[in-house]
């Protein structure tokens, strides 16, 4: 079994991201391989510049969701975006996005943020997946 | 466990006021920089530190010097071992 993290970025909300973001930050620190999959709203929230402006939390916790950004400033919380910068810094982290979204929102490897490495599609996934031994939807 | 007065820290890194897992990533980055044999000190103000920054070192095969807490946040020392 590979020393492997594998972990599915479905969800575009800051919450989730973060979430991700630190397990990523977290996997990378303890020395695992981590491969983050992005897809759907997830994918999305890698396109380039967008993660400056986005402010959605989860919908069932959305009542939450200015005092958790006002919260995250005043304690300057690192963005998502920074934990995944940082545990590429740290680790063996690589980021891919899904070919069918991309083609699904008419994007290219090029509109996205480039932390991202590659495109690649889900069987690729599964397969370098099943190897590892953790494995996450988020 | 040695006293902190046994050790001469070569870098502090302040990580107070940072989150989980800020700290442990300060202590990463130090560590890289760190020449071998040297002893790096993080100051941590988050609760998880307590267990993830010893994890770490103890994954990186280093040697942990142990946590000396002070009034709000704790001393973590540890000698880079290569």
């Amino acid at each position: 079994m590979a020393d492997r993290m594998s972990i599915i970025v479905f969800s575009g909300t800051v919450d989730k991201l973060m979430a991700a973001s630190i397990l990523t930050t977290g996997g990378a620190a303890m020395g695992m391989e981590v491969e983050v999959f992005l897809t759907t709203w997830g994918l999305e929230a890698f396109r380039k510049d967008g993660y400056k402006t986005n402010t959605r939390v989860s919908k069932d916790f959305e009542d939450y969701a200015p005092v958790m950004m006002e919260q995250m400033m005043v304690k300057k919380v690192p963005s998502w975006m920074e934990n995944f910068k940082n545990a590429k810094e740290v680790g063996d982290v690589k980021v891919y996005a899904c070919s069918m979204t991309l083609e699904l929102f008419d994007m290219k490897l090029q509109d996205l943020e480039p932390i991202v490495d590659d495109v690649t599609g889900v069987a690729t996934f599964v397969e370098r997946a099943q190897e590892g031994k953790i494995t996450l939807f988020i | 466990m040695p006293e902190l007065t046994d050790v001469t820290i070569d870098k502090e890194i302040d990580a107070r006021g940072s989150f989980c897992p800020g700290p442990l990533m300060e202590l990463i980055r130090g560590m890289k920089a760190l020449p071998v044999g040297g002893v790096l000190a993080v100051l941590s103000s988050d609760p998880g530190s307590a267990k993830d920054i010893p994890a770490w070192i103890q994954k990186a095969k280093h040697d942990y010097l142990g946590a000396f807490p002070e009034q709000g946040y704790t001393r973590f020392v540890a000698r880079k071992t290569h």
